[in-house]
């Protein structure tokens, strides 16, 4: 028995179908990833952008002799529970080191409290009746208002979270970085070049080569491991500090740069090299004055992206201590620092609800700067590549 | 601390006056000798620098290894004599770099020796690299060993180390405290599992979608935005899961009455295979892409539809690929760590409910590693006996990956993967 033509052409019907729904299946798979990222990042941003917004209170200070030992004398009462417990504190301070103020008064934006700021926001707060009352009553005569969070990029790390700022962690990542950059950088393209232009193919090659791909797929958390159990108990390098976190994540670069450089090395035409060498150029004079040159857009782009790699991972730093509270911006190598995700780290793991905010900024600049270094990278390579 | 610093300021200011020394010198003197008329092997600037590799490559190589002597057997030499040491090593070099420039000595060959030494030394630091992981891991993993069975660290269903801090630093004797690894492990998988069920169909299917229809410039749109998925810091996704995902998993299990922990393992589970969906997209595109046309126009000349092309034809010839991508992805969910400390609970929980709070490996080595306690405890410790069995397995998923990959790469002769 055979079909009729009407089920031959169901049949076929049928299978055109299922095949469109392969290829719309396939597209919704992909805009589903889109479609995520859409939402991750527009998350983000409702989250973060209100860090960049602090609420500030327009306060009369009156520098009197009892404000000296007292700084709840210096303002008006009602405004205490208002202003930020830092700006307060910092009073005494200032007229112990500027006696000539006391006796005088002069008005100031002050920084406000965590509640107050959340409170504007229209978020969860601690305020009681009595306080929303007076910040309601400020508000409409213009005493308290929200303006840019100059604070939050000018300061470090505080305990509590109006004066909490980033730039500690900006200092030690850049710090981190230099380290990190300074030794896989000459590091990784010798040993591409080694690689890719010295090297015999033997064993041992071949043994650096397997190495190389097995180290880029390690769990970062174990060069933690090796920070932790080498540099830290065994040569001693500082604790928590840019320079046992910079050469930490170091060796984890290392393998991205390698395997771009030798990428760049690789795209680099032979003919290149065999008129070098027909001018009598020895090996290191070819890799130096011809082959290097022409990789080095190439090789720059990988190192960017590496150094990207390396700005947002965290998990070997904490194992190396560099979780830690750093209110103050570092300028040393071998003193305790933090940097930008484990920043966000430490935010996001305190109770207090204003952090979230903070911890959202952060990443929010986090996001900022990485992805500009990858946007300058794929630039980068769009404008010197060559063709051959 | 301070004197070492500045000891090791003089020393390099020293060092760089000598170099810059033998620099001149040695060109001056080739430069000499050269129109005196002597035809000579090499020009005037390479001899100058062989003069400053001679001067300064032995004597940092004495200085280093010295001081890594000191390191290792804790002798008592100041670092001073060492730094002498290395000097008078300098001048001697300096010395020896002047003398060699002689018409019929290959200053450029012994350049280029030193340089090719140089980058095979630095190629060895990848292997110090893989080493150095190998031996620390094992060496305190030892440790641990000797004082909890290895026996009970792998079958054992309780991980309490709570009592073991006390025991480091003198009280009680830390028998309270149970290393059985089982429920870390298996909240390991648990949250890999999901992480794979979220990242395995939607990475390939993208592949598929990119590699089979999708237009040039939908290409060349969509790769890059999903590299970017893989570009976000790992703690920004543990943040994203434990404030935003965590929330509506509880909702929608409350919705069908199910009752869900914050910190359940689906978030961090689902999150983690979002991060891990350009992974397997990317390489199973480059795999699909590799597949030869040939068989393509094969099996459409046969009347197949582009649907079941791609089934039966295209995806099969490039499962290698695809199984090695998924490979890698799992590794790398294995080893993730902020989504999980951030997202996950820190109980050790043996269940299958993912909607319960567990914990995994990572999370308990950052744990052991970041409170106040003792070096010497063997929750310490614990941390790289876990690292150790994380370091296996991961590192067998990725040689299983390499050989899958090469034998697809074998097989159709593609040589750019």
């Amino acid at each position: 028995m055979s079909d009729s033509f009407d089920q031959i052409s169901q049949q076929l019907k049928r299978r055109h179908r299922k095949s469109a729904r392969l290829k719309w299946l396939s597209m919704g798979a992909l805009g589903l990833a889109g479609l995520f990222l859409l939402w991750f990042f527009t998350d983000m941003l409702i989250k973060g952008l209100p860090a960049f917004q602090q609420a500030y209170v327009e306060t009369e200070i009156s520098y009197s002799e009892e404000a000296s030992t007292d700084a709840r004398q210096a303002i008006d009462s009602d405004l205490i529970p208002i202003v930020s417990r830092t700006e307060i504190r910092s009073i005494p301070r200032l007229l112990r080191n500027e006696p000539d103020l006391i006796g005088s008064s002069e008005t100031l934006w002050l920084l406000a409290n965590s509640q107050v700021d959340q409170y504007l926001k229209g978020q969860r707060n601690k305020l009681s009746d009595e306080e929303i009352a007076t910040v309601d009553r400020l508000v409409e005569s213009g005493q308290v208002t929200q303006k840019f969070n100059s604070t939050f990029f000018t300061q470090g790390d505080s305990k509590t979270a109006e004066s909490a700022g980033i730039l500690s962690a900006v200092v030690g990542t850049i710090m981190t970085m230099i380290v990190t950059l300074a030794i896989a950088f000459p590091i990784g393209v010798m040993t591409a070049i080694y690689l890719e232009e010295f090297a015999p193919d033997n064993r041992f090659t071949q043994l650096i080569e397997i190495n190389i791909n097995n180290l880029a797929a390690i769990p970062s958390i174990l060069f933690g491991l090796l920070g932790l159990a080498i540099f830290i108990n065994f040569f001693g390098v500082p604790r928590s500090s840019p320079l046992v976190g910079g050469m930490t994540l170091a060796l984890m670069t290392l393998p991205v740069i390698i395997i771009s450089t030798r990428t760049a090395l690789r795209s680099v035409p032979e003919s290149i090299r065999h008129a070098a060498f027909g001018l009598g150029c020895s090996r290191w004079q070819v890799v130096k004055d011809h082959v290097l040159p022409l990789a080095m857009p190439g090789i720059m782009t990988g190192s960017i992206i590496g150094l990207a790699q390396a700005m947002g991972e965290t998990a070997p730093l904490i194992i190396v201590g560099m979780v830690a509270f750093i209110p103050d911006v570092g300028a040393s190598f071998t003193e305790a620092a933090t940097v930008m995700p484990a920043q966000v780290f430490t935010w996001a793991s305190e109770p207090e609800k204003a952090f979230v905010e903070k911890t959202a900024g952060g990443i929010l600049l986090l996001l900022t700067i990485l992805i500009s270094l990858n946007a300058s990278a794929v630039i980068l390579r769009k404008k010197f590549e060559r063709r051959w | 601390m301070m004197q070492t610093n500045q000891l090791l300021l003089i020393f390099c200011s020293v060092l760089l006056i000598l170099g810059l020394i033998a620099f001149f010198v040695g060109r001056s003197k080739a430069a000499n000798l050269r129109a005196s008329g002597t035809s000579m092997y090499a020009q005037p600037d390479q001899y100058a620098w062989f003069a400053v590799l001679s001067t300064a490559g032995p004597a940092v190589l004495v200085g280093v290894l010295g001081a890594f002597v000191l390191l290792l057997l804790g002798a008592e030499i100041h670092p001073l004599y060492l730094l002498s040491a290395s000097l008078v090593v300098a001048a001697a070099g300096l010395a020896v770099g002047v003398v060699q420039v002689r018409a019929n000595f290959h200053a450029r060959k012994a350049i280029e020796r030193v340089i090719r030494w140089v980058l095979a030394g630095a190629a060895l630091i990848s292997i110090f690299t893989t080493f150095g992981i190998l031996f620390s891991i094992i060496a305190e993993a030892l440790r641990f060993f000797q004082m909890h069975s290895f026996w009970e660290f792998i079958t054992g269903t309780t991980w309490n180390p709570g009592a073991s801090f006390l025991a480091a630093a003198g009280r009680g004797d830390g028998s309270g405290a149970q290393f059985g690894s089982v429920p870390l492990f298996a909240g390991t998988f648990m949250i890999t599992l999901i992480a794979m069920l979220v990242a395995v169909p939607i990475g390939l299917a993208s592949a598929i979608y990119m590699s089979e229809y999708a237009p040039t410039r939908v290409r060349t749109i969509a790769k890059p935005l999903l590299e970017i998925l893989a570009g976000i810091p790992t703690v920004v996704y543990g943040f994203f899961a434990a404030i935003t995902v965590a929330p509506i998993i509880v909702n929608i299990a409350g919705f069908f009455g199910l009752d869900a922990s914050y910190n359940n393992a689906v978030a961090p589970g689902v999150v983690m295979g979002i991060m891990i969906i350009p992974f397997i997209s990317s390489l199973s595109d480059d795999v699909i892409n590799a597949v030869p046309d040939s068989m393509r126009q094969g099996s459409l000349a046969l009347g197949m539809t582009k649907g079941e092309t791609i089934r039966d034809v295209v995806v099969p010839a490039a499962l290698p690929g695809v199984i090695s991508a998924s490979l890698l992805g799992m590794s790398r969910a294995l080893g993730e760590t902020m989504i999980v400390v951030m997202a996950a609970g820190m109980r050790p929980n043996l269940t299958a409910n993912p909607l319960e709070d567990m914990t995994t490996v990572t999370v308990r080595i950052v744990a052991a590693l970041t409170g106040d306690q003792e070096f010497e405890s063997a929750e310490t410790l614990s941390a790289f006996a876990l690292g150790l069995v994380l370091f296996a397995v991961t590192l067998s998923l990725n040689l299983v990956s390499v050989i899958m990959i090469r034998r697809f790469r074998e097989k159709y002769r593609v040589n750019n993967l």
